[in-house]
């Protein structure tokens, strides 16, 4: 083997590789407050009364989740155009990771919601709340505790899958890296330096949701 | 009998009520009228509608024949109309219900807050107030799960009472207990009772029927087959299937 491996560049290129790991920060928790907004909207939307409201948080699930994120994102970036809607790669990066982690996070918290004992809600409606109150007030909380691992766990794929955004240009991580590859040929030695910093990111998300859970879900359960 | 129930004004009625779930007939033309002050006990085999009866009454149930009517408001599908029942009707469930993430006094101010508009303070100091007189003012901070069942019955009690209701369900609030803790909240109800609360209370402790029951109702396949006072109704049940029930109870207590 002659490769003779040199770090020199990616110290070089040390304060770049840093700002687009914040960028890809950036990227990640948009996509994930988005993800949640859309996860806790369309669970809301997937019980109501309103019949075509419920097919389309189904048909929105099932198309989203048994298409490639790649597709996707192709998708709203090169069709939207054509309908006359212009966004910039940052903007369409988020809301294609919204969309895709929201359609996970919809399946997910269904699962939480499904499981709040039905006398929760027969309770808060003696009580005289509304519907939409007692979803908000009394059912979304300990739905959240309850799957919060799967839903961490799936806001930790978000994170990695921001790469995927390189694809359209978005300016993240791995976009930066490939630039900064072709430019200098040391593949080898760039990819192992965004490796360990995407392993970094995500255990400062793992961090950051630990945090939240015990702020949040730290009252005490049977 | 405790209170003397005040004669004219019904509180509450139900007129000749059917209610299905499907095919199942579940409530066959029940008649009722609950006076003002009236404590009812409702007692009957398993399956006999004694749930569905008084979850028909604030609306959790929905009935398809007949009236309901509560404070002067008929139940019907509108919301307002059902709004304005479960303003007036506590209820007390045989599970507690309280909200698990929210501290005793939080799920004591919440209603009146969110439905009756009343601000923080003044919610508070009515919480502070039920949770008092329910004896468990010390636990205000507390989480539910911190709390044994009966003071977890007795927070959900006050939660219901916070509301300030003109009369309050109860559905079989002491079996779900550990039998040390029924007496805390039977003692509970009948100091409500003494209050001149309005209460219908599915249950099958007798002992508090005799103590505090203006009428007992007894129903049987979904329909009300006796109703007397309290003395009758255990010394001189007329009807076969109450005589059985009431034998099968007593040999059980
Ligand atoms: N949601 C429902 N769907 C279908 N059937 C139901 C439903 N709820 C109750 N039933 C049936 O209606 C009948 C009356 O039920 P209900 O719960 O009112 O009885 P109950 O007198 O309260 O009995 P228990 O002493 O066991 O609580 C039962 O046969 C029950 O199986
Ligand atoms: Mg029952």
């Amino acid at each position: 083997m002659n490769y003779v491996l040199d770090f020199s560049v990616v110290f070089e290129k040390m304060p770049d590789l840093l700002m687009a790991a914040l960028a890809t920060i950036g990227l990640a928790l948009t996509g994930m407050s988005l993800a949640l907004v859309i996860g806790v909207i369309g669970v809301a939307a997937r019980t109501s009364s309103i019949r075509p409201l419920r097919t389309a948080v189904i048909a929105f699930v099932e198309v989203v989740r048994n298409t490639p994120f790649l597709v996707q994102i192709f998708f709203i970036f090169f069709a939207l155009p054509m309908m006359g809607i212009r966004l910039n790669p940052t903007i369409t990066a988020i809301i294609a990771l919204g969309l895709n982690g929201g359609a996970y996070a919809i399946e997910i918290i269904r699962g939480g919601v499904d499981n709040i004992q039905k006398g929760q809600v027969e309770a808060g409606l003696a009580l005289g709340l509304h519907k939409t109150q007692v979803f908000r007030l009394i059912v979304l909380k300990p739905a959240l505790r309850a799957i919060y691992p799967s839903l961490t766990s799936q806001f930790i794929m978000l994170t990695l899958t921001t790469s995927v955004c390189t694809s359209i240009a978005a300016y993240e991580l791995t976009s930066v890296a490939q630039i900064i590859e072709s430019d200098t040929f040391r593949s080898f030695e760039v990819y192992f330096a965004i490796t360990l910093m995407y392993l970094v990111i995500s255990w400062m998300m793992m961090g950051l949701f630990a945090l939240i859970s015990r702020h949040f879900f730290s009252y005490p359960v049977r | 009998m405790l209170h003397a129930a005040d004669t004219q004004s019904p509180l509450l009625s139900m007129e000749a009520v059917d209610k299905w779930y499907g095919a199942f007939h579940a409530l066959k033309n029940i008649n009722l009228t609950v006076r003002k002050g009236e404590k009812i006990v409702l007692c009957g085999p398993s399956g006999s509608g004694k749930s569905t009866l008084i979850r028909c009454i604030n609306a959790l149930e929905k009935i398809e024949k007949g009236t309901i009517m509560v404070e002067g408001t008929k139940l019907d599908d509108s919301g307002k109309s059902i709004d304005a029942v479960r303003r007036e009707v506590g209820m007390v469930f045989q599970s507690f219900n309280l909200f698990p993430h929210m501290t005793i006094l939080e799920n004591c101010t919440l209603a009146p807050m969110r439905v009756r508009g009343t601000g923080k303070a003044e919610a508070e100091k009515i919480a502070r107030k039920y949770l008092e007189r329910v004896r468990i003012l010390d636990q205000a901070d507390k989480f539910p799960a911190q709390l044994s069942g009966g003071q977890q019955q007795r927070v959900a009690i006050a939660r219901a009472l916070c509301m300030e209701p003109k009369a309050m369900l109860f559905d079989e609030p002491t079996s779900a207990l550990d039998p040390e803790m029924v007496k805390e909240v039977l003692d509970t109800m009948i100091g409500l009772a003494r209050d001149g609360m309005t209460m219908i209370c599915v249950t099958h402790e007798m002992g508090f029927a005799r103590q505090v029951a203006d009428r007992v109702i007894f129903m049987a396949s979904g329909e009300i087959i006796e109703e007397a006072p309290p003395e009758t109704f255990f010394r001189n049940p007329s009807h076969p299937r109450t005589q059985a029930f009431l034998g099968e109870i007593l040999a059980h207590h």
